[in-house]
């Protein structure tokens, strides 16, 4: 291939993907008559009038909404790295009856659609009383507390089969239990994991958008995809600045994750095929 | 590290004479957690919706008041409801058009980037980029936009010459937009197969430009066979994720299926009549159907596979 075709294409490309993402932030900051009338990628005047009248454009202020969303991508965070390290050590370097079987399972729900068990959970959530309560994040939060995830527990094994069994054995012989092994041995060295496992879930339960939909019915308990959809119902012309304002705030944090930590999500999906 | 398919664990080598140490308690201690939630969420549930799925359960009674009514779901769904069946005919479309030409899209922009010069860690990281967006509302928002009648592909198109059409409201284009939406993506899969490219032993080229094989026959009888696994996993794991789009269809068509049920995805059919229907007894058959669907694609994929994947034996598989 001539040395300059590859480049040329590459470029190419690069523009028409990144096309649509240059296009929202534009349109983000155009007047309601420029993004009718301009369809240039760059406002003539940039305005960030779209930012303050979508921030407060229903009952509830975007605040809310975002505030909502970090507690929620948060605490699943929390609850995905503390619990699918607990199973991920017990399967990948702890010797138990009956673990060979346990971690087939764990890989057969790892191919198990998650759209499939949204019904029936819905119903036991419900029965249980959390659908609609006080506090409605129970069923968002509480299966990421119990290492549902089998994505990151896979990942975390994968990862601790790499660290060196002299190290236990060594520690062993020291006197150490597994749970001290764990702690003084394992725990520091899957650090990489677990940074991984931490990103991968802020970002996915951050986009999430089909449990939120179901979980969440109360105007003041929306979480930020939720409430985008808000601005689907209103289809009037003038609601399309602020739609694309609040879309591109909702996309920040996923961008600066994505600046911050570009090449170990790379290399996240390399060692486990994980889907970004 | 190249993505192996999930494996047993190892068996641990152990100094002969040296009793194996049982660990059972810890064991079972820190796996509690993760047998709970594979209890409560997911075993406890499935056989939960098992049963519902033979009821006539509609969430507003407890469920335990639900009334038997045999196969009628079931029935009901292969006989009776043409929304089901329009629901299979467009997520099989949607599959087979996105997954294929997406993993071309990341396979070809791979072995653009399959070389060594500047930037081109920030070229990968760009072209990854949607994929980390792409799920979003947010994304399916701009998307729709920029699809929509007075939109950028329009105004774009105009620049041409070329006069556009309703892309998003007519229901021949819908589903196509969406399509394009995930095609857009294909920086996952592309990253992957960067990383099986870069295990293919470069003496082959070597070799086999020594015997005077040209570009393509390069590609076709090393690239491709000796990236065969990877395709095959990139293949799996998009086949099963194109059979479950939500968010995007959901944003088009405002919850609908629309327009004239041209974007009616399984997984949204199946929220139509769980949650807005309130049918969740047949909801739940739908689960289950879809459950056992996706069980026979991966079973038919992997059997498939047996003839064009090829696992050098160098490597190990």
């Amino acid at each position: 291939m001539r040395t300059w075709i590859r480049p040329t294409a590459l470029v190419l490309i690069v523009a028409v993907v990144l096309y649509p993402l240059f296009w929202m932030v534009g349109t983000a900051f155009k007047s309601p008559e420029e993004i009718v009338s301009n369809i240039g990628l760059l406002p003539e005047h940039f305005t960030p009038s779209n930012f303050t009248s979508g921030w407060s454009k229903f009952d509830v202020g975007f605040g809310r909404f975002f505030l909502n969303s970090a507690m929620v991508a948060g605490l699943t965070v929390v609850g995905n790295v503390v619990s699918c390290l607990l199973a991920a050590y017990a399967l990948g370097r702890l010797r138990f009856r009956l673990r060979g079987m346990w971690f087939a399972v764990m890989i057969g729900t790892l191919l198990l659609p998650g759209h499939v068990l949204i019904i029936p959970q819905y119903i036991l959530f419900r029965s249980l009383g959390w659908v609609g309560g006080e506090w409605p994040y129970l069923p968002l939060l509480v299966p990421h507390f119990l290492a549902t995830e089998a994505f990151f527990v896979f990942l975390m094994v994968q990862f601790m089969r790499g660290i060196p069994r002299e190290l236990d054995e060594a520690a062993t012989i020291d006197g150490a239990s597994p749970y001290r092994i764990f702690q003084h041995v394992i725990l520091p060295l899957s650090r990489p994991a677990l940074v991984t496992t931490a990103i991968f879930s802020f970002i996915w339960t951050w986009n999430d958008f089909f449990r939120q939909l179901v979980y969440l019915s109360d105007l003041k308990d929306y979480t930020v995809p939720v409430a985008l959809t808000l601005f689907i119902d209103s289809t009037s012309e003038t609601a399309v600045g602020p739609m694309f304002a609040m879309s591109l705030l909702s996309l920040i944090p996923v961008f600066l994750f994505f600046v911050a930590f570009q090449r170990m999500l790379v290399e996240g999906i390399n060692t486990s095929g994980l889907k970004g | 590290m190249s993505p192996a398919p999930p494996r047993e664990p190892a068996v641990v080598r152990r100094a002969p004479g040296r009793p194996r140490r049982r660990e059972n308690l810890p064991g079972y201690l820190f796996l509690s957690p993760w047998l709970l939630g594979l209890a409560a969420i997911t075993a406890i549930p499935m056989l939960l919706s098992l049963y519902l799925s033979f009821t006539d359960y509609d969430v507003l009674t407890p469920f335990t008041e639900a009334n038997w009514v045999g196969w009628d779901n079931y029935q009901r769904m292969f006989t009776a409801d043409p929304s089901f069946w329009h629901s299979v005919r467009v997520t099989v479309t949607f599959a087979l058009i996105a997954v294929p030409l997406k993993l071309a899209a990341a396979l070809g922009v791979a072995l653009l980037l399959n070389r060594v010069f500047r930037g081109v860690g920030i070229f990968r990281g760009l072209f990854y980029l949607p994929s980390l967006l792409g799920g979003s509302v947010a994304v399916a928002i701009v998307w729709v936009s920029m699809f929509n009648r007075g939109g950028a592909v329009n105004s774009l198109l105009a620049v041409f010459g070329i006069e556009g059409a309703p892309w998003v409201s007519d229901p021949k284009y819908a589903l196509q937009t969406l399509m394009l939406l995930a095609i857009w993506q294909f920086g996952a899969p592309m990253v992957i197969f960067l990383a099986g490219l870069k295990q293919v032993p470069v003496e082959l080229y070597e070799a086999a430009s020594v015997d005077g094989a040209g570009k393509w026959r390069q590609f076709k009888h090393i690239t491709l066979p000796m990236l065969s696994p990877v395709i095959f996993f990139n293949l799996v794991l998009e086949t099963i994720h194109g059979f479950q789009g939500f968010t995007s269809a959901f944003v088009l068509s405002n919850g609908t299926g629309g327009p004239v049920d041209s974007t009616l995805m399984y997984t949204l059919n199946l929220y139509i009549n769980g949650f807005v229907q309130l049918d969740m007894g047949y909801a739940s058959a739908m689960a289950w159907v879809f459950l056992v669907a996706i069980g026979l694609i991966t079973v038919v994929l992997f059997r498939t596979g047996r003839f064009w994947v090829h696992y050098s034996d160098s490597e190990g598989g």
